[in-house]
């Protein structure tokens, strides 16, 4: 299996293969199978979104309109693809890292097709224009974010039956992260949804509190509790420093929570609130500090380790973008700055660094190592160098696009230009948009082909057989 | 049982939980309880149902994707109106049971502000045109058209709203006519009006934004509130809306017309053999003598116009003569 050097490092073998249930693992599968479909279908609804910046007029129809496929973009990949590939994965971790089984199998496949029916429910009113008050990721109507919660509380109750009955002593950092992220994500939909304190500005106040919560509180907390466990598990080490994860769990706990006003810096709202945002927003340096500091120095000595890997490469990245991007969310938050980026496509560049280039990238960091592992069917290492590299070209093409466009954009109204000229200006920058989304929506088809080959046979004995070859 | 995080879940997620809970009590619920009922800006009218209706489309249209109802307090958002206040929002509530309150604030402007588009923009004509084809009024405008919010009939009925087209944009046969939807959703555009602040009036504002901007005060109100008809060049729109450039009004020695149809608007006049039946609005309540004589000096001297130029008094002088 050596290739020519130039172009492709040889990537190893994985080096064990997990007798798990067979079950357990189909059952993950299954979440990742649903997930990945969910990304094919929700990444080329961004892909036509962004082509319409450039050709307005395509798709003149009430069902393939900006307005109506917008938000299902945003709900498709925050709902269907990153929210069910991270539980697949913490339904393996959570069990694992309690040397225990999950506590209930059926329950969490039953959740499976409950979260599913939600977003496929969500999509076809968002479809309809019925939308939940064109409410940043809050578009789902209650009943249908009721059926999604439903999902994410049997969940909830699964791993934390599981936790509760673990074998080890200790609860493993990752299962602080992890049980948190769903404790920490029932509390934000209850309260986005009930309506008692939310017209005129109380909505808006919800609002930023959900954007940034849905974000902080469940996709970043649930993430980086999985990649505590398999960052150390591929490098063969535990995790540099313990104490530091622990700290930063307790500041992402505390300063997290209080920055959600800084999405609506300079509006009508209390001027105290955008000021304590700003302020924590700051004080979030701790936590990315920590815990990017954390990850190096697990990897530090390590890198010829990460070069041989497909899997951990993604995990680098990942940490990356996780301290770059986040940081660049702290400093759109202050006034001045604020002033420049606020309302224009920087923000979108955020959006897509963070989601993307910090959360995405280390939850395929997680699949290729564990898959893989589980049902012994490795994906070809080229395929998986494809998906690597499209997707990290197209997503740094995307977000230098709309970083340097959104500047021009702010840059525009500060010069008091007419409006339409900061539309003209961005003509370029959204043509590199649509570059880069190819390459990454080209990585995701490449990516759906990988999962469908590291698929779980039927036949037990078999995967045994191909675990001996490949050791 | 030990008090040990590590080792205790009950404690260590109890304290996630209740911790949590508090946090977001200070930061979201109790902020929110208190901003849940506002006063209104002194002069701010409810919406008439046909207007909320219109807000209705506007959220299931998703038009708060491209557009805030958010000037912040800062140079570069004077050109949209005064900076918002709390009590602009007060009459937001949820649309129905199964929607909530409508998120109109925005947090992004690929498209203007529309807190103030009422009164930037009052012609109902060039709302129905522009949400046909936006392209058929602002040329490099990237909006979704919405065609599916009018209907092509062959015969009009005696309540039917037929919109006018330039001759490019119009389909080939039949009349174009707004359903109650596009209806609703231009009485709702309409309604956008900010109540004036003592202190914080537009025309106040807009002075004060000309100081930094590039062009002078003309130009900007010019391309603010009068280019999204007749165009930034002055060529106007093809038998909907009257070009400026090297008009009989406009580029004259005699300015007292053009005076009066800026001032208090036209209907139905005849140019150069074409009859525009699109209204002019009136602008008297929207600007001060200053303001309207920079706007018309603007217009007389651009384009290759050179007709003569206009005073405040004059200005005045013609406001007096419908008092
Ligand atoms: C092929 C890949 C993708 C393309 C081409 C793409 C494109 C787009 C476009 C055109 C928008 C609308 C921007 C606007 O309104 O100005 C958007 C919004 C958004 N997308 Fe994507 N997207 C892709 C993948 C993803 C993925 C995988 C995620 C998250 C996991 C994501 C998260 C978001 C978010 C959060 C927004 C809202 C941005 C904001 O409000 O600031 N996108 N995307
Ligand atoms: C230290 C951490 C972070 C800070 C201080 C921060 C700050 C900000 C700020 C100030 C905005 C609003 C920008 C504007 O509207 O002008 C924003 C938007 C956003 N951030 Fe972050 N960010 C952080 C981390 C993250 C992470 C980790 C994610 C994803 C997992 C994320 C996802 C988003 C998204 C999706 C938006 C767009 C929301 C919208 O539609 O307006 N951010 N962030």
């Amino acid at each position: 299996m050596e290739l020519t050097r130039p172009i492709t490092v040889s990537k190893s073998k994985i080096d064990e293969i997990i007798d798990e249930d067979s079950r357990l693992t189909k059952l993950i599968y299954h979440y990742l199978l649903s997930a990945t479909a969910w990304l094919i279908f929700g990444s080329f609804v961004g892909l036509f979104l962004g082509l319409k910046f450039i050709y307005p007029d395509w798709g003149n129809t009430a069902w393939l309109s900006f307005g109506r496929l917008r938000p299902i973009h945003t709900n498709v990949v925050f709902w269907g693809w990153t929210s069910l590939s991270m539980i697949g994965l913490a339904l393996y971790v959570v069990p694992r890292t309690s040397q225990n089984r999950l506590y209930n199998l059926l329950l969490s496949r039953q959740a499976l097709y409950v979260i599913n029916l939600s977003v496929l429910l969500g999509v076809i009113s968002l479809f309809l224009g019925i939308n939940n008050g064109g409410q940043e990721y809050r578009e789902f109507t209650w009943p249908v974010m009721l059926l999604f919660a439903l999902g994410i509380g049997a969940n909830l109750l699964n791993l934390y039956k599981t936790v509760a009955a673990r074998k080890t002593r200790e609860i493993y950092l990752s299962n602080w992260y992890i049980l948190a992220a769903f404790i920490w994500t029932m509390v934000v939909v209850v309260i986005a949804y009930l309506p008692f304190y939310q017209n005129s500005l109380g909505e808006t106040i919800i609002q930023g509190y959900y954007m940034h919560m849905g974000v902080g509180m469940w996709f970043t907390p649930l993430v980086l509790g999985l990649t505590y466990y398999f960052l150390p598990k591929l490098l063969n080490k535990p995790i540099y420093s313990y104490s530091l994860g622990v700290l930063a769990f307790w500041t992402q706990m505390v300063f997290y929570s209080l920055i959600g006003a800084h999405h609506f810096v300079f509006a009508p709202i209390p001027w105290w609130l955008q000021t304590v945002a700003i302020v924590f927003s700051f004080g979030m340096f701790v936590t990315l500090f920590a815990g990017t500091a954390n990850f190096l120095l697990t990897m530090k000595g390590s890198f010829r380790t990460i070069a041989k890997s497909y899997s951990l490469p993604y995990i680098l990245v990942g940490v990356i973008f996780y301290f770059l991007a986040s940081g660049q969310g702290s400093l759109e938050a202050l006034r001045s700055l604020n002033k420049i980026w606020h309302f224009t496509n920087f923000t979108v560049a955020h959006s897509h660094l963070t989601m993307y280039g910090f959360v995405v990238f280390l939850i395929w960091g997680g699949i290729y190592a564990l898959m893989p592992r589980l049902t012994g069917n490795e994906p070809s290492h080229i395929l998986v160098g494809i998906h690597f590299w499209f997707a990290l070209i197209g997503l740094l093409i995307y977000g230098f696009a709309l970083m340097i466009g959104g500047t021009l954009q702010g840059q525009s109204w500060i010069d008091g230009l007419p409006f339409i000229n900061s539309v003209e200006l961005m003509a370029p920058y959204w043509l590199w948009r649509a570059v880069g989304g190819t390459l990454m929506f080209i990585a995701h088809l490449v990516f759906a082909f990988n999962i469908f080959k590291m698929q779980p046979a039927s036949n037990k004995d078999f995967v045994l057989e191909t675990a001996e070859e490949s050791v | 049982m030990k008090l040990n995080f590590h080792e205790n879940h009950k404690l260590l997620f109890n304290v996630v939980f209740w911790g949590f809970v508090f946090l977001s009590i200070i930061i979201a619920i109790a902020p929110a309880y208190n901003l849940n009922e506002i006063e209104p800006t002194p002069g701010l009218k409810p919406m008439t149902p046909e207007e909320f209706k219109g807000l209705g489309v506007y959220v299931s249209e998703g038009c708060l994707y491209c557009h805030t109802q958010q000037v912040r307090p800062l140079e570069s958002d004077l050109i949209f109106g005064r900076p918002s206040a709390p009590g602009d929002y007060a009459y937001l509530k949820p649309l129905d049971d199964l929607r909530m309150t409508p998120a109109v604030l925005g947090s992004e402007r690929t498209g203007p502000d529309l807190s103030n588009i009422g009164n930037r923009q009052p012609s109902k004509s060039w709302h129905y045109i522009h949400l046909y084809n936006p392209r058929a009024v602002v040329k490099s405008s990237i909006m979704q058209a919405y065609p599916w919010l009018f209907e092509i009939k062959d015969s009009v009925g005696e309540n039917d709203v037929v919109i006018s087209l330039p001759p490019d944009t119009a389909p080939k046969e039949g009349k174009v006519i707004a359903t109650e939807d596009a209806e609703n959703l231009v009485a709702y555009l309409l309604y956008l009006k900010q109540a004036p602040i003592k202190g914080l009036n537009n025309s106040e504002l807009f002075s004060s934004a000309d100081k930094n901007s590039s062009g002078t005060m003309g130009q900007n109100l010019y391309n603010s509130s009068c280019a999204s008809c007749h165009q930034q060049n002055g060529e106007g729109i093809p038998s909907i809306f009257p070009p400026l450039k090297n008009s009989a009004v406009v580029d004259s020695d005699n300015a007292e017309e053009h005076i009066r149809i800026v001032l208090f608007g036209s209907k139905g006049k005849v140019i150069d053999g074409v009859e525009y039946t699109s209204e002019m609005p009136a602008q008297a309540e929207n600007f001060s003598d200053e303001e309207i004589a920079a706007i018309i000096n603007y217009e007389r001297t651009n384009w290759g116009n050179n007709g003569s130029e206009v005073t405040a008094e004059d200005v005045k002088m013609i406001r007096a003569e419908r008092k």
